[in-house]
């Protein structure tokens, strides 16, 4: 709903719109009330610090929607370029996705099956090995709103909302009044478990510093203690830097809550472990259940990489890491994951679609995506559309372009945009290629050239 | 003083959040991406003070950046803390170990001394 306040809507009048949607973190807040005054967001309420700064610093860039190998050029020649470069490659990737709308999102698949691309989106380097881990032990959740108005245990592990999800706190699990927890705060006990004490663990009951790369080690140790098994305390200390008293304590604590939830985060995703951590993670949570009801949830970062899991999947079959290129779709993180694809010099073009590869790739991937033509899609200026082939410079979904999000516990949110931009959506370049490249298809012309694919 | 080992955690800070939105040619991205975080016992006992380069070298790659003191007990000793961003990918290695993730927390790193005109401020675009 967006309503204007003032008589007479003339252009520089005061536009307020109510219930407005973040999409700089998972949390996808929809209660902001954005105050627009021409295309410049001048208040943000309800926001925290991260979705200020995020609606604030998205005005219109005096910048060119397109740019080839540097050069100032027409959407409409960026497009015809983008698509040549993907339908003539053997080996395209596109990458990215969790920065942009779920139709978007569909559309970007769309173009991967078509051109035999290797699909896979910014889950592969965040929580992919907690997708991998779902699939192998499942995942005992529930929704945000679940956690609000149970849980009376919350443990946060490897994980630093303070910092990475400012409003998770208020909104959704500490602080808040719950139909089952009236007293808020004073009925939750929060448990931090991190390698370093973080703005988090200032607000937790208890803080648990562990060794680093000892979360897995520290989960079984817990999922002994559920199944009462007796373990080597010395052990048990040496390897995870806590004595056995107070994981006990721990497990006695989770064994008495009434409704338990653990968040984790990418202190076990992205440490030596990787999916083995939050398979432990998974297994313990379930393991859970068995003495009162226990859920656990990742924290997941970008404002929509939960809708490039759930888009993917549904046209995929699998969350991230898909290879399209035999005309089915195979899953296999490691070797169609982008950092592997790129790693291994296997890609010869890509699309990355809002996310900074160049930035936050290892060396060997960003020198292999530095070698190829490649596109890229995104609001602002970045090292990846910086030496990008064909660089588009896209409105941003929330600010301008409506559409669909997805919260991190798979809630799906509008987004209620607050001004135009003149800059074109990544949805209309996506659907621009897509139409090129079905063009080519229906009149006989096979991507990768001369038919090796 | 002579090399010494560490364990390097790469995160997430509200600076370097905040600054990808305001642009990541813009200071406040520049600056958060580029501070090391440090034990200040561990400074100590290395002799090193603030705003001290240091590089910082793993398996997979160096940079010199300029040293901070961590908030008082927020690292522990023989950990450092830099926030996610250009300079943290370069000590990253390309393999994940059949996960797809590389490994971008607890990265083993040596650190020494540098000079201030040794200072990585080259961008990678
Ligand atoms: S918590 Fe996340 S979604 Fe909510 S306002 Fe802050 S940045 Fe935006």
């Amino acid at each position: 709903m967006s309503a204007t306040s003032g008589s007479g809507a003339t252009e520089d009048a005061l536009k307020i719109v109510e219930d407005a949607t973040c999409t700089f973190c998972g949390c996808v807040c929809d209660d902001i009330e954005l105050h627009v005054q021409k295309h410049t967001i001048v208040q943000a309420k309800r926001a925290c610090v991260l979705g200020t700064a995020w609606f604030l610093n998205h005005e219109v860039e005096d910048v060119p929607s397109c740019r080839i190998e540097g050069r100032p050029a027409s959407v409409e020649e960026g497009i015809e370029r983008a698509a040549e470069i993907l339908y003539e490659a053997r080996y395209p990737l596109i990458y990215g996705l969790s920065d942009t709308t779920c139709e978007s999102q569909r559309v970007a698949v769309s173009i991967a099956d078509w051109i035999g691309a290797n699909l896979d989106t910014t889950t592969s380097v965040c929580h992919g090995p907690s997708g991998m881990a779902f699939q192998g032990v499942g995942e005992v959740t529930c929704s945000l709103g679940e956690v609000r108005n149970r849980a009376d245990l919350i443990i946060f592990w490897g994980s630093n909302p303070a910092e990475s999800h400012p409003r998770h706190f208020t909104r959704y699990s500490l602080m808040p009044t719950g139909m089952f927890v009236p007293g808020g705060r004073k009925e939750r006990t929060c448990v931090v478990i991190d390698v370093r004490k973080t703005k988090s663990a200032r607000a937790a009951d208890l803080f648990i510093p562990i060794r680093p790369r000892k979360d897995f080690e520290a989960l079984w140790t817990l999922r002994a203690l559920a199944a009462d098994i007796e373990v080597d305390a010395e052990q048990v200390e040496r390897e995870t830097g806590q004595p056995l008293a107070i994981w006990q304590d721990l497990m006695d604590r989770m064994k008495a809550a009434r409704f338990g939830v653990i968040f984790f985060g990418m202190g076990l995703t992205m440490t030596r472990g990787k999916h083995a951590n939050s398979e432990a993670l998974l297994a313990l949570t379930r393991d859970m259940n068995r003495h009162t009801r226990f859920v656990c949830k990742p924290n997941r970062g970008h404002g929509n990489v939960t809708g490039a899991d759930n888009v993917v999947s549904w046209r995929t079959g699998f969350p991230f890491g898909v290879n399209l290129g035999r005309g089915y779709p195979r899953f296999n993180p490691g070797e169609y994951t982008a950092s592997d694809v790129l790693a291994n010099r296997e890609a010869d073009a890509a699309m990355i679609i809002a996310s900074d590869p160049m930035a936050n790739f290892s060396e060997p991937a960003r020198r292999h995506l530095q070698s190829i033509p490649y596109v890229a899609l995104d609001p602002k200026e970045t090292p990846t559309t910086r030496a990008a082939t064909v660089a588009f410079t896209v409105a941003t979904y929330g600010i301008n372009v409506a559409g669909t999000a997805y919260r991190m516990d798979d809630v799906p949110i509008p987004l209620r945009p607050a001004f135009e931009s003149p800059h074109p959506s990544d949805y209309e370049i996506l659907r621009g290629i897509e139409k090129r490249v079905q063009q080519w298809y229906a009149a006989g012309r096979r991507p990768g050239g001369d038919g090796h694919r | 003083m002579s090399e010494e080992t560490f364990i390097l955690i790469p995160g997430r800070t509200s600076d370097q959040g905040c600054g990808i939105s305001e642009g990541k040619y813009a200071r406040r991205y520049s600056d958060a991406i580029t501070a090391v975080q440090m034990n200040a016992q561990d400074m100590e006992r290395l002799g090193l003070s603030e705003g001290q380069p240091v590089r910082i070298r793993s398996e997979h790659g160096s940079v010199v950046l300029p040293l901070q003191a961590a908030r008082a007990d927020e690292l522990p000793q023989g950990l450092l803390f830099m926030a996610y961003g250009e300079y943290s990918s370069r000590l990253m290695g390309g393999e994940t170990h059949g996960s797809g993730m590389p490994t971008s927390k607890g990265i083993d790193v040596t650190i020494e001394a540098a000079e201030a005109d040794e200072v990585d401020t080259g961008r990678i675009a």
